[in-house]
């Protein structure tokens, strides 16, 4: 299987600190590598310098077989970029960011407009074609910033955060879109905090902290060692806490993590079924509860298990 | 890892840098008729000057409003054109700091084409601020006393001027972090330049320090260039005193900006 982009040792430097300590990289061709980390994790700093905007201090970086350093400009002929600093200009309608790009990319005229055309009905975006980008909502903008980063059909796609401050239903426009882009062909490196964007675009994850790679993985493999779901219970009467950690114990068959401070009973749980299941158990044993939830392992839950220490931790 | 063996390519042919210089000029372009009002700085303003100047001081200072707009317009239109040529400047800051710079960076385009594009966009702007304030001052009685091919010497001259002295604020605008900072810099740098030359009043009224820097300024040179030019009298000398510091404006400033520009590019 070839290769798309390729990234070995990479080090960036900025003053003192340093961004990216040694990071290695790969995502074959046609498919979705998705880079999760927190904010100052280094996912910015390794997109910047797979898309040419920023040399490595150390390492070496391919993209589409040339060297990121050393033929910039062949990688830039086959890249699209969309993140928060590549920006669209505010003050041009849809219709003429997309016209501007075109002809930048040598298409005639009559190309451009053609595509831009093209492009804007493909992300919904016809009816807000002539209107000036400042007045586009969040969404539409992201759609438009994802549109100019097709214009030149890249074989390589970087969506840096893009859906970061989304509502939920821009959220998942984005995400159609890149599905439809992968259909096409197109290699895509996705960079998110959130673990169930990486989960539902990305062929494989990898997760990026202060620099460096601490894990990778197939999204179920990476699951697996985080673990599924956590189930929460906290009884209204503290006399309870005995009686609602048995019952979790005995569906769960897991020993419960209990925090008598705060009368919170919480356990793993690989099924989600089991929450109807404690439900009735607690029903029939006459427990009152004042919370019950059951949680998606978070990002911090994805730290701790794979670090093994939460996020702020790692920090030091 | 496969390599490929070909040569890099680092090369846009200077026809293909130019079209893309031309593309983001439009852009430019695009921008001034959408938000006209970013032209109010060289339209506006110094028509505003031009009135207050000659209604309210041509009468002190001149002794008389016709003769005070005679010797005021050739000079407003020097001072016009260097508040116009900081505008580079501002829309390059301004691109860098939205991000619209860094699309532009990661497409297979000539690293000058920014660059390019903001001083061909300029060019028009030069243009319309020569027309704004000439057409004005017609309007209220300035009257050419020339060849039309001296006056399109003045406006050539006026061009010429304009993109010389983009420099200075292209320089500051790679290195200063706003555009706001672009703007107060370039004042700072306009205004004493202006006021501290016989643009409003003849030198000979002035402190003799003062009288020594603005007989041989810039904007002095030019206005008196561009007196001879549109309302009779000596061209030759002045206009050579005025090139020569164009000449040396470019000298300092082109590559101190080149060089910054770079640093901001690749």
């Amino acid at each position: 299987m070839s290769l798309a982009i390729e990234a070995e040792g990479l080090v960036k430097r900025f003053g003192e600190t340093a961004a990216l300590n040694g990071v290695d990289l790969a995502a074959p061709a046609g498919k979705v590598v998705g880079v999760l980390g927190p904010n100052g994790a280094g996912k910015t700093t390794t997109v910047r310098i797979l898309a040419t905007l920023l040399r490595p201090d150390a390492g070496r970086a391919m993209v589409g077989g040339y060297d990121v350093t050393g033929d910039p400009h062949r990688v830039r002929s086959l890249i699209g970029l969309t993140g928060q600093y590549a920006s669209v200009d505010e003050d041009l309608s849809g219709t003429e960011n997309l016209m501007l790009l075109g002809r930048l990319l040598d298409l005639s005229r009559a190309g451009a407009k053609a595509r831009a055309v093209r492009l804007l009905e493909q992300f919904e975006l016809t009816e807000a074609a002539g209107r000036a980008v400042k007045t586009y909502s969040g969404g539409m903008r992201r759609r438009l910033d994802l549109a100019a980063s097709l214009v030149s059909r890249p074989q390589v796609l970087f969506l840096d955060e893009p859906t970061t401050g989304l509502d939920p239903h821009a959220r998942n426009e984005v995400w159609q879109m890149v599905r439809r882009l992968v259909a096409d062909g197109v290699t895509v490196l996705l960079t998110t905090q959130y673990l169930d964007e990486a989960d539902n675009l990305a062929d494989s994850i990898v997760v990026i902290d202060h620099g460096r790679v601490v894990a990778e993985g197939r999204a179920d493999e990476l699951k697996r060692r985080i673990g599924g779901q956590t189930i929460q219970v906290r009884p209204n009467s503290a006399a309870d806490m005995d009686a609602v950690a048995r019952i979790v114990a005995d569906l769960t068959g897991m020993i419960p993590a209990r925090d008598d401070d705060v009368g919170l009973i919480t356990a793993p749980v690989s099924d989600p079924v089991l929450l109807s299941a404690v439900v009735r158990r607690m029903d029939t044993a006459g427990i009152v509860v004042d919370e019950l939830a059951l949680r998606l392992p978070s990002l911090d839950d994805v730290f701790l298990a794979l670090t093994g220490k939460p996020v702020a931790e790692v920090a030091e | 890892m496969t390599t490929i063996a070909v040569p890099p390519t680092r090369f846009v042919s200077p026809a293909k840098a130019l079209r893309h210089g031309f593309s983001l000029a439009w852009r430019g372009l695009v921008k001034i008729r959408k938000n006209p009002e970013q032209l109010v700085d060289v339209t506006i303003q110094p028509i505003i000057l031009l009135v207050v100047f000659v209604y309210l001081f041509g009468g002190a200072i001149a002794g008389g409003t016709g003769e005070y707009l005679q010797t005021l317009t050739p000079g407003l239109l020097v001072q016009n054109t260097l508040m116009a040529s900081l505008s580079a400047g501002v829309a390059l800051n301004t691109d860098v700091n939205k991000g619209v710079f860094d699309r532009f960076r990661a497409m297979p385009i000539a690293r000058s084409a920014p660059l390019v594009g903001a001083v061909l966009a300029d060019v028009v702007r030069y243009l319309v601020a020569i027309g704004v304030l000439l057409g004005m001052a017609m309007i209220m009685g300035f009257r050419v006393h020339t060849d039309p091919l001296s006056v399109l010497v003045a406006i050539a001259t006026l061009v010429l001027a304009g993109l010389c002295f983009c420099w200075i604020a292209v320089f500051i605008g790679m290195l200063v972090p706003t555009p706001a900072a672009v703007q107060n810099i370039m004042m700072a740098i306009v205004f004493p330049l202006t006021f501290g030359s016989n643009v409003f009043v003849p030198s000979a009224t002035m402190p003799s320090f003062l009288r020594a820097w603005s007989d041989i300024s810039p904007v002095s040179r030019l206005a008196d260039a561009m007196r001879g030019l549109l309302t009779g009298g000596p061209v030759a000398g002045p206009l050579l005193g005025g090139l020569a510091w164009l000449a040396a404006v470019v000298l300092v400033f082109f590559p101190l900006a080149m060089r910054a520009y770079r640093r901001r590019v690749s």
